[in-house]
């Protein structure tokens, strides 16, 4: 079960569980500042940052020009002199523009420098589409970042993940990108589905990166998954549970590190794998998942299939991103396909 | 001095932009009510009006020939129209439909119509590149033809922009590129993005000509357009020219722009640029009736494109997988039939 049913009463969206961390770890140390575009006055157009700039005003909530290269370099910079920023470019398909500050300089100086500079920076964007806003602003790219060596890769999927991963995320010492995926945040103009509402502890606590969670056990089928995926997975494991089909759910949480271990164990139980991704299905992380599976224990598996966008950009028509972003019946297709591939 | 004739093309650019983003909004409204749910409704995603803004297009474009090009950023409605884009494939478009100018594909903030050279990104000061790769190919070529780079006044803090200055400087090329200063980069007025109030200015930089228009004003806009575009096609080089605009809407529909004071917003409802053209023509013998004939001709246009396109087929699920390459590889597609790991083993 989820670690976050029953702990409090209190329920949070994701957007104001992550706010809620950020703000504990400005009040708890001076060096954690927040820079990013419409992050002030905005509150950050995925409610990202809403009311922080009122507790912590512009010195240390900063709005910045539309210069990627300059303030996510200039991240890099201070998070070297010891800060601890927190950047956000709002959504991940933006990052591109910046991407040598990105994966040659915050991803590689650690190692250059023979660990004698370190980066402790936070990097958020949003990520993913299901909302027809096409090719250049629905991308999820985790296989893009969790692909260069270097950089931690966290992907929330509840509000209780979301605030233990961020404290996690803003006192780790090294760079990590947290890519939150906009129909998980619970704004008002974006629906999100009814799961990553939950309960949230007011204290801090943090969630260790690495650690995949099981948000639904089930003997049949390993469904290996992250971000919105997770809600779309477990409601195919709730109509799949009405086939007679007991499907376990395993929440990812992180890409770098990845939790190769909890995979494992769920197919060495179900001996059958189900990896869902919203990224381009090639070079990508259902290939990961099942490479890692398939090098550790072979025997473990009898029937593998991925689930993840075709190898084409998002499309923007509905009927087309419909076809490519994988849904609910998406899963309980390639479900099925496992089971009946003895 | 701008002749009637051409003030009557300029309103007439004018109108039909206006109207057609009043049109929009009301299409892209519906189904989005009572809660606005963004992908709801015969429009989803996002939509960026350029209410306000229309002076800078058809002040510029109306200097340009099909086979210029023009480059526009995620706000590019009334760009396109102005360039002479087909409104009807363009409205089909964004309506996400299957005989739109990208089947459907591309949506509002990328719209491509290569009968008329006109191209767009949603990835802000990345249009500049291209035009200027555009410029290039036509100087290489020895052709007169000319490029336009369309960008806001929150886009020239961008790397793109900056380096596609110098490069078009540098290789002298046929290239204009117009920052439509409308006073707002989303919930970032101008002045906390730049200390330099005329971003005009940044052309000294670059040795080249900077020109400023502060007035929403076609007229004035047309005519800093004629001598910078003529400098292009005269092989003269590129110029940085910057037009004051403005906002009237929100960034885009849906931006409840808590971040804007009430004066900020009436500010910019009363500087509107179709108003001063409309007394210009005026006080050049064009009465009640001129105006209104202009005026119904592009609402006519407008509908008439709308109708069309809801009209139009939604593309087939499958069309999704096309279009990736022009030349697909034989025997790849992108929904491959999954692998059987029993057969792979050769365990059964
Ligand atoms: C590289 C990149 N960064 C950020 C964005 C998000 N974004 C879209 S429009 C915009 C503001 C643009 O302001 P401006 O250039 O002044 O144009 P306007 O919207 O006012 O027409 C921003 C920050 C983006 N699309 N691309």
């Amino acid at each position: 079960m989820s670690e976050s049913e029953g702990v409090v009463d209190r329920e949070l969206t994701m957007s104001r569980a992550m706010v809620e961390s950020i703000a504990h770890e400005m009040r708890e140390n001076e060096e954690v500042f927040y820079m990013g575009e419409d992050v002030a006055d905005y509150g950050g157009i995925f409610d990202s940052t809403q009311g922080l700039l009122d507790e912590f005003g512009r010195d240390r909530i900063m709005d910045v020009p539309i210069s990627e290269t300059a303030y996510l370099g200039a991240a890099v910079g201070a998070a070297q002199e010891g800060m601890r920023p927190i950047a956000e470019l709002m959504f991940a398909d933006f990052f591109g523009v910046a991407m040598d500050q990105i994966y040659n300089q915050l991803a590689k100086n650690t190692y250059m420098s023979g660990g004698n500079v370190n980066v402790p920076l936070v990097l958020t964007a949003a990520v993913g589409g299901t909302y027809n806003d096409a090719a250049q602003h629905s991308q999820t790219l985790y296989g893009t970042f969790a692909h260069v060596p270097g950089l931690k890769l966290v992907v929330p999927s509840t509000a209780y993940d979301a605030k233990g991963l961020m404290h996690n995320a803003i006192r780790d010492d090294d760079p990590v990108m947290y890519l939150f995926h906009k129909r998980l945040m619970g704004i008002g103009w974006m629906p999100a589905p009814d799961g990553p509402k939950t309960p949230v502890p007011e204290t801090d606590y943090t969630i260790p990166f690495g650690s995949a969670d099981v948000k639904r056990e089930g003997d049949d089928v390993t469904v290996v998954t992250l971000g919105l995926h997770v809600h779309r997975a477990l409601d195919a494991a709730e109509s799949l549970a009405a086939e007679g089909i007991d499907a376990e759910v395993v929440d990812l949480r992180s890409l770098v590190p990845l939790d190769t271990e909890t995979v494992l164990e769920s197919v060495r139980k179900t001996g059958r794998l189900v990896v869902v991704d919203e990224d381009y299905r090639s070079f990508g992380v259902t290939g990961e998942i099942i490479a890692r599976v398939a090098d550790r224990d072979l025997d473990a598996l009898d029937a593998v299939e991925r689930v993840a966008v075709p190898d084409v950009p998002i499309p923007y028509a509905r009927p087309m991103e419909n076809e490519v972003i994988p849904d609910a019946d998406d899963i309980e297709e390639r479900v099925r396909a496992v089971l009946s591939a003895e | 001095m701008v002749s009637v004739g051409k003030m009557r093309e300029l309103y007439a650019d004018m109108v039909t932009a206006r109207y057609y983003e009043e049109r929009l909004q009301e299409e892209y409204l519906e189904g989005k009510q009572p809660a606005f749910d963004i992908s709801a409704g015969p429009i989803p995603g996002e939509l960026h009006l350029a209410a306000g803004q229309e002076a800078a297009a058809a002040g510029v474009c109306h200097h340009l020939r099909p086979d210029d090009t023009v480059t526009a950023p995620h706000r590019p409605h009334h760009v396109a129209i102005a360039k002479g884009v087909d409104l009807k494939r363009m409205t089909a478009e964004i309506f996400g439909r299957k005989t739109g100018l990208g089947k459907g594909k591309g949506g509002h903030m990328h719209l491509f119509d290569p009968d008329v050279n006109f191209a767009c990104s949603g990835i802000i000061a990345e249009g500049c590149p291209p035009a200027a790769g555009a410029a290039l190919a036509a100087k290489k070529r020895n052709e007169d033809a000319v490029a336009v780079a369309f960008l806001g006044e929150g886009a020239i803090d961008q790397g793109a922009f900056l380096e596609s200055l110098n490069f078009a400087s540098v290789h002298d090329l046929p290239v204009v590129f117009v920052v439509e200063d409308n006073d707002w980069a989303i919930s970032m007025p101008k002045e906390r993005v730049t200390d330099v109030e005329d971003g005009s200015d940044r052309a000294a930089g670059f040795d080249m000509p900077g020109v400023r228009v502060d007035r929403d004003d076609a007229l004035a806009v047309y005519e800093a357009a004629g001598e910078a575009v003529g400098r292009a096609r005269d092989r003269n080089g590129p110029t940085l020219l910057e037009v004051q605009v403005h906002r009237r809407m929100g960034h885009f529909m849906g931006d409840p722009q808590a971040y804007r004071s009430d004066e900020d917003e009436e500010a910019a409802l009363a500087r509107d640029s179709i108003d001063r053209l409309e007394s210009e023509l005026r006080d050049h013998g064009v009465d009640d009736d001129g105006l209104a004939g202009i005026r119904e001709d592009a609402e006519a246009r407008v509908e008439e494109a709308i109708a069309w396109a809801k009209e139009q087929p939604q593309p087939a699920p499958e069309d999704a997988h096309d279009d990736v390459f022009v030349n697909p590889p034989s025997g790849v597609t992108t929904d491959e039939p999954e692998f059987e790991l029993a057969e792979v083993n050769g365990d059964e």
